[in-house]
């Protein structure tokens, strides 16, 4: 184990890396901008380094400050979270070339999978399965229009080196994929410096099914079981479970070891997820992405599996051995994640603001990763998940039952929060028949 | 005379329209950006842009003045 982590994150994932490093004897060293002076992370770090005002780029991607503030600090290993710099090769090399730990995979292996064709590319070669669509980045409109009659419409726009479903949108026909294609490039140069774009078979009424790997210090691939997210709007996610009630044993089996490929073909070491579309219809799957880095909802699988995936992380970024044993895990029961955004329940449109009141359920079965307690404000200049609201059931009856009983619970006044959606979608047939796929908000948001 | 003013604290990411401007209903004014997501700004009817009030880089304050249409 590093003697001490400096966590170059904010909000709630910044507090849960804290509290494993904490428990673990690690000396936590939090990094914050202005905004966030007051926020639970900077108070409970061992150490906490003020990186300079709201905007990100002038803090939490401010590679020089986080670089500057662990020499400052002595910190001995870097623990990038998710977003900002965690899938920054060029940081993630910086961090190790100035004699830090990187708590995350090898450089290499970020930016293989970075760029989301060269990710499809070597997929395709490595025997993952991919949906029809570009080998080749598309920068003008009329090449595009030539690539989707060839994929076949309906597809999908994406930016080559993007994430969180900025840009994206579907295309029916020419008319909405030259539209498409401008707004995706001119987002794709804006957030992600980075004009190219792809186009994808969109494959409709899919689910969107995950697969948490770890590549392990020897070099051996494990599975750690699958989550769904198929609930999202914006093709953003709001809540995922695990295990996928959509998803049979024999597919599970399937997705399993083609996302054990997947990091194998990169020499993936530490915790990633590879996203997996499946088709309902078909009851088959492609790969989608792989995320290289700690993912949002990964505490569904840390309640079934029993394993703290921060813990690993430091473990094998240090070269030594796991907690477990890796080749006999067994996932037990279904956990949920719902996530708390501050947002109008109705359009899901961000409401920032001032946090007056936070009671949060409690509970053995019941874990609540918040970023934010009453009387902090919560800013425009980042997301805006709150927290995640995690149960945990013997079964997924029992969980959504649980489920609502914590919603209901819930109580956070001062700004407008999607409580009352996940109390709709709880209650829904659909999210509780378990037959849903990626469209389900839109359906209950008609 | 309509005055649209900002749902939601926000920063002023693009103005398009300009102060002058025949603009009709739903045309687009402003792009905020907040959380990381764009929030167009729509006109409330159709009419003469008499007044801009914000610009580029500005943060706005919920039911802060966005724009005047006459």
């Amino acid at each position: 184990m590093p003697e001490s982590v400096l966590v170059a994150n904010r909000g709630e994932i910044a507090r849960r890396i804290i509290s494993t490093a904490r428990r673990l004897g690690i000396r936590a060293i939090a990094v914050y901008s202005e905004a966030d002076a007051g926020l639970p992370f900077v108070a409970e770090a061992d150490e906490a380094v003020l990186l300079g005002p709201a905007p990100p780029a002038s803090s939490y991607l401010n590679a020089p400050a986080v670089l500057a503030a662990a020499r400052a600090t002595g910190a001995r290993a870097l623990h990038p979270g998710y977003g900002f710099l965690a899938e920054n090769a060029a940081f993630a090399t910086a961090v190790i070339d100035a004699g830090l730990t990187w708590v995350g995979p090898p450089p290499a292996a970020i930016e293989q999978m970075g760029d989301k064709i060269n990710a499809r590319n070597l997929m395709e070669r490595a025997g993952v399965p991919v949906a029809a669509g570009s080998r080749e980045p598309l920068t003008d409109a009329g090449a595009a229009v030539a690539e989707a009659a060839s994929i076949g419409y309906p597809v999908m726009i994406k930016a080559a080196a993007g994430g969180g479903g900025i840009g994206m949108s579907v295309a029916a026909d020419e008319t909405q994929l030259r539209a498409g294609f401008e707004t995706a490039r001119s987002r794709a140069e804006r957030f992600f410096g980075n004009a190219a774009i792809l186009l994808e078979r969109y494959i409709p009424r899919a689910r969107h099914v995950e697969v948490q790997i770890l590549g392990l210090a020897d070099g051996r691939v494990i599975a750690l079981g699958e989550r769904d997210c198929s609930v999202q709007r914006r093709h953003q996610k709001v809540a995922e479970e695990t295990p996928s009630p959509g998803v049979t044993p024999q597919l599970r089996a399937r997705m399993l070891a083609a996302a054990v490929r997947a990091g194998e073909a990169v020499g993936y070491r530490g915790a990633g997820t590879v996203e997996c579309l499946v088709d309902t219809a078909a009851g088959d799957f492609v790969f989608l992405e792989m995320n290289t880095r700690l993912q949002v909802e990964h505490p569904v699988t840390e309640m079934v599996t029993g394993i703290d995936l921060v813990e690993q992380q430091f473990l094998i970024a240090d070269g030594g051995l796991v907690s477990f044993e890796p080749m006999s895990v067994s996932p037990k029961g279904h956990a949920l994640e719902l996530r708390v955004y501050a947002e109008d329940p109705s359009r899901f449109l961000p409401r920032p603001g001032t946090i007056t009141g936070w009671h949060e359920p409690s509970g053995p079965h019941v874990r609540v990763d918040a970023g934010y307690a009453a009387g902090n404000t919560v800013t425009p200049y980042y997301d805006p998940l709150l927290a995640k609201l995690c149960v945990y059931g013997p079964d997924r009856a029992q969980a959504l039952e649980r489920a609502r009983a914590a919603v209901a619970q819930f109580q956070i006044t001062g700004v407008k929060t999607n409580l009352p959606f996940h109390a709709e979608l709880l209650a829904s047939q659909e999210f509780g028949s378990g037959r849903y796929d990626t469209s389900i908000v839109a359906r209950l948001r008609p | 005379m309509t005055e649209i003013r900002a749902e939601m604290v926000a920063n002023v990411w693009k103005v398009v329209a300009a102060e002058g401007d025949q603009v009709a209903d739903g045309d687009t004014l402003v792009i905020l950006e907040s959380m990381k997501m764009e929030i167009p700004v729509l006109a409330e009817g159709a009419g003469t842009l008499t007044s801009l009030a914000v610009a580029e880089g500005d943060v706005v304050q919920e039911s802060d003045l966005i724009a005047i249409i006459e």
